[in-house]
C-alpha cells in the first residue's frame, strides 16, 4: 500500500497556507496589497540572512558568525563615513574585511578542520569584539548626512514595491543561480551529501568550503547594509541578540536539513514567509510579547513534530552528522 | 590654630614693612578647608559598573565623571558588565572585597544587585546608583524619573492628537527592563485622564530599531490615520521614525521618545523631523551631579549608608524650538576632551 508522505517543506508550506487563510478571513486589514508588501519588507533582511545560512548548511556546515558579518562591516562603513572618509572607500574597506573574515572562517573549517559550529562561534565573537573595541565609538552607529542617497538600498520603493523586497529577490536569484546553475553549486551539494565521497571523486572540497564561507559572509554584509539603510543606523549590538536563532529557524523550518545536501532557495523563501506571516498577524492582533513567543514556539513545535511523525528516522534515513 | 596665629603675626609684621614696600602687603590667606578636601579625594578609587560601555549614556557618564574627579587624584576602575547581568553581579561582588571608596552602579533591573549594594555600604563603600535604581536605596540615586518621562511624552502626543483621530501606538523597550515598565506606568497615568485616546498597538520591540520599524510599519498600514507614537528610547525609535518617514507621514504622526540627549541621536533627529519630542535626561548634567555627590560624600566623612537621598534629573524636552541651541544636546567627543 502506498502511503502519502509529506516532507518538512510541504508541511511548513501547509502551515503557512493555513495561517494565511485564517488571517485573511478573520483579520481585517491583513489581506491588503499594502499589508502584504509590509509583511515581506519586514522579513526581507531575515530572508537574505537565511539565504546566506542556507549555502553553508547545504554544504553540511553552519555559520554562527553570520550576525557579526551583518553588524561589523556595515557598521564600519557608517563609522568611516562619519569620520570623513568617502563612501566608496568605506564600502571597499568593508568588503575587504568581509572577504578576509570569510577566508579565516573557511580556512579554519576546511584546512584546520575545526568543526564549523565552534570555529564560527569563536570567529564571530572575535569580529564583534574587534568592532566594539577598535572600530566603533558607540554601539549604535548613526547614519551621516553624507551617505544620503545610499539609504535607497533599504528605504523607498521601486515600481511600488519596497526596495528591501527587491534586494531579497535579487539575493534569491543570485543564490539560486549559484546553487543550481554553476559547477560550484553542484559541488556544494555533493560535499554536503557526502564529503568523503565528494573528495574521492576529485571535487576540490577544501577550496569549495572556503568559498562557501566567503560568499556567506558577503551576503551577510549585504543584508547588514540593507538593514542599516532601512533603519538609518547600525545597531551593532544586534550581535548579542537572538537573531541567529531566527535565521537557523528559517532555514530548518523551510526544510533544509542540518545534515546537509538538501534544499534550496525555495525552502528559505517558504521558511521566511511562515515567520513573516506569523509576526505580521500577531502584530495586527496586538498580541503581547510573551503571547507571541508562546504562539511562535507552539507553531514551530507542531511543524517539527508532524515531520518526525510522518517521516520517522531510522538507520536507513538518518545521515551521519544529522543533528 | 597655631598655623593661623603664625600667619597673623606674619601679617602684622608685613603691614609694618608695607610702609616701605607696599607690594608685599598682598600676601594670601590660607583657606582652611581645601586641604582636608583634597586629602579626602586624593588616591581614592571610584569603581564604575555600567550595564555596558559603548553607548552614549554610559560613555557620557564615564567621561563626565573622569573630567570632574581625575584632576583631584581620584582613580577609576571600570567593570563592564556588557549586557550580562551575571557578569555585573560578579563584578559588584569582587569590588566589595577590593574596597573602592565609591561604587557607581547602573542596575540592569530592580532586584539583582539590591542585596549586594546593601552589603557594599555595610562594608564601608559609598554606593551611587545611576538612572536605574535597585530596590535598595543607597547613599545617592542620580537619574531620570521614568514615570515622569512616560507622562510628559504621552502628554505631548495627546496634545498633538487634539482634533485628530486620537489613535496612538506605544513602542515599549524590553519587557524585563524596569525602565520600560516605569515609563509604561507614566503613559497609563496620562491615558487614564484621557479616555478619548485609543491605543491601537502597545508592543515591546526589545530596544531594537529593526523590530520597532517592523511593528510601526504594520501598525501604520492598519491605521494610516494614527496621530502619535510614544517610543521608549531614541536609539530604538530611529526605526520607528524610519517607518513613519517611509509611509510619508512625517509631521502627521507625532513621534515622542526619550534618551540621553547625545547630539547625533537626539537633536539632529529632532531637527530632521524624525522625532517631534525627545525627553532628554542630559547625561553631562547627571555626570556632574554624581561627581558633586561623590565630592560631598568623600569630604563629609559620613558613614556609608547612614545618609540616603535622591537627585532626580531635570528633564529637557527637545523639540524643534531648542534643537538648534548649544545647550540642549551634547557631543561625546567634546565631553571626552
Amino acid at each position: 500500500m502506498k502511503r502519502i508522505r509529506f516532507n518538512q517543506q510541504e508541511i511548513v508550506f501547509a502551515v503557512f497556507a493555513l495561517l494565511f487563510l485564517l488571517f485573511s478571513i478573520f483579520l481585517r486589514g491583513f489581506l491588503t496589497p499594502e499589508n502584504m508588501l509590509t509583511l515581506l519588507q519586514n522579513v526581507s533582511v531575515l530572508g537574505i540572512l537565511g539565504l546566506a545560512m542556507a549555502i553553508v548548511v547545504i554544504g553540511r556546515g553552519i555559520d554562527i558568525s553570520l550576525i557579526a558579518a551583518l553588524a561589523v562591516p556595515p557598521g564600519l562603513v557608517l563609522q568611516m563615513v562619519q569620520n570623513g572618509h568617502s563612501l566608496p572607500a568605506s564600502l571597499l574597506t568593508a568588503a575587504l574585511l568581509t572577504i578576509a573574515f570569510g577566508l579565516v572562517n573557511g580556512w579554519l573549517i576546511a584546512y584546520a578542520e575545526v568543526p564549523s559550529l565552534f570555529a564560527t562561534l569563536a570567529t564571530g565573537l572575535l569580529l564583534a569584539g574587534l568592532g566594539q573595541a577598535a572600530l566603533f565609538q558607540l554601539d549604535v552607529v548613526q547614519w551621516s548626512p553624507r551617505m544620503d542617497g545610499f539609504e535607497k538600498l533599504g528605504q523607498g520603493s521601486i515600481l511600488g514595491i519596497p526596495t528591501s523586497i527587491w534586494m531579497f529577490a535579487i539575493a534569491c536569484i543570485v543564490v539560486a543561480f549559484l546553487l543550481r546553475r554553476t559547477r560550484w553549486g553542484a559541488y556544494i551539494y555533493a560535499i554536503g551529501d557526502n564529503p568523503y565521497a565528494a573528495r574521492v571523486t576529485g571535487i576540490p572540497s577544501r577550496p569549495i568550503i572556503v568559498l562557501q564561507y566567503v560568499i556567506t559572509a558577503l551576503i551577510g554584509c549585504f543584508a547588514g547594509l540593507v538593514m542599516a539603510a532601512s533603519v538609518n543606523s547600525m545597531p551593532t549590538r544586534i550581535f548579542n541578540s537572538t537573531l541567529i536563532y531566527d535565521v537557523i529557524l528559517v532555514v530548518v523550518l523551510g526544510g533544509i536539513g542540518l545534515s546537509g545536501g538538501r534544499g534550496g532557495v525555495l525552502n528559505v523563501v517558504i521558511g521566511t514567509l511562515v515567520i513573516g506571516t506569523m509576526l505580521n498577524g500577531m502584530t495586527i492582533m496586538d498580541i503581547s510579547y510573551a503571547g507571541q513567543n508562546l504562539i511562535k514556539g507552539v507553531v514551530l513545535l507542531l511543524a517539527v513534530i508532524t515531520d518526525s511523525f510522518l517521516n520517522p528516522r531510522n538507520e536507513e534515513t538518518a545521515q551521519q552528522g544529522d543533528i | 590654630m597655631k598655623h593661623f596665629g603664625a600667619t597673623k603675626t606674619l601679617a602684622a609684621a608685613l603691614s609694618l614693612a608695607a610702609m616701605t614696600a607696599p607690594a608685599l602687603a598682598q600676601q594670601g590667606l590660607d583657606e582652611p578647608f581645601q586641604k582636608p578636601f583634597k586629602d579626602a579625594l586624593a588616591g581614592k578609587t571610584v569603581a564604575y559598573v555600567p550595564v555596558a560601555m559603548n553607548f552614549d549614556l554610559t560613555e557620557g557618564w564615564y567621561a563626565g565623571l573622569k573630567k570632574e574627579l581625575e584632576p583631584f587624584g581620584v582613580k577609576f576602575v571600570i567593570r563592564d558588565a556588557n549586557w550580562n547581568t551575571n557578569a555585573g553581579a560578579q563584578a559588584v561582588t569582587s569590588l566589595i572585597s577590593e574596597k573602592p571608596a565609591v561604587m557607581v552602579v547602573h542596575n540592569p533591573d530592580v532586584q539583582t544587585y539590591a542585596k549586594l549594594l546593601q552589603r557594599a555600604e555595610n562594608e564601608g563603600i559609598y554606593v551611587i546608583q545611576i538612572n536605574m535604581g535597585s530596590a535598595y536605596r543607597s547613599s545617592a540615586f542620580v537619574g531620570a524619573n521614568w514615570v515622569e518621562i512616560g507622562e510628559r511624552q504621552t502628554e505631548g502626543v495627546v496634545k498633538a492628537c487634539e482634533g485628530k483621530s486620537n489613535k496612538i501606538a506605544i513602542i515599549q523597550g524590553a519587557l524585563s527592563a524596569a525602565a520600560s515598565a516605569y515609563t509604561l506606568k507614566g503613559v497609563e497615568n496620562v491615558l487614564a485622564k484621557h479616555p478619548e485616546i485609543k491605543v491601537v498597538s502597545s508592543q515591546a520591540a526589545d530596544w531594537d530599531a529593526a523590530k520597532a520599524k517592523a511593528i510601526t510599519q504594520t501598525v501604520l498600514k492598519q491605521n494610516p490615520d494614527l496621530c502619535g507614537i510614544v517610543g521608549f528610547w531614541d536609539g530604538m525609535d530611529i526605526g520607528t521614525a524610519a517607518a513613519v518617514k517611509e509611509a510619508g507621514l512625517t509631521g502627521k504622526v507625532f513621534v515622542a521618545t526619550s534618551g540621553g540627549g547625545e547630539r547625533k541621536g537626539a537633536c539632529e533627529l529632532v531637527k530632521s523631523g524624525a522625532f517631534d519630542l525627545n525627553m532628554s535626561y542630559d547625561v553631562p548634567t547627571q555626570a556632574a551631579q554624581m561627581a558633586g555627590t561623590i565630592k560631598w560624600l568623600l569630604s563629609s566623612g559620613v558613614k556609608p549608608g547612614s545618609v540616603k537621598g535622591s537627585e532626580y534629573t531635570t528633564l529637557i524636552p527637545i523639540t524643534k524650538e531648542n534643537a538648534d541651541s548649544q545647550m540642549a544636546c551634547w557631543n561625546l567627543s567634546d565631553l571626552k576632551k
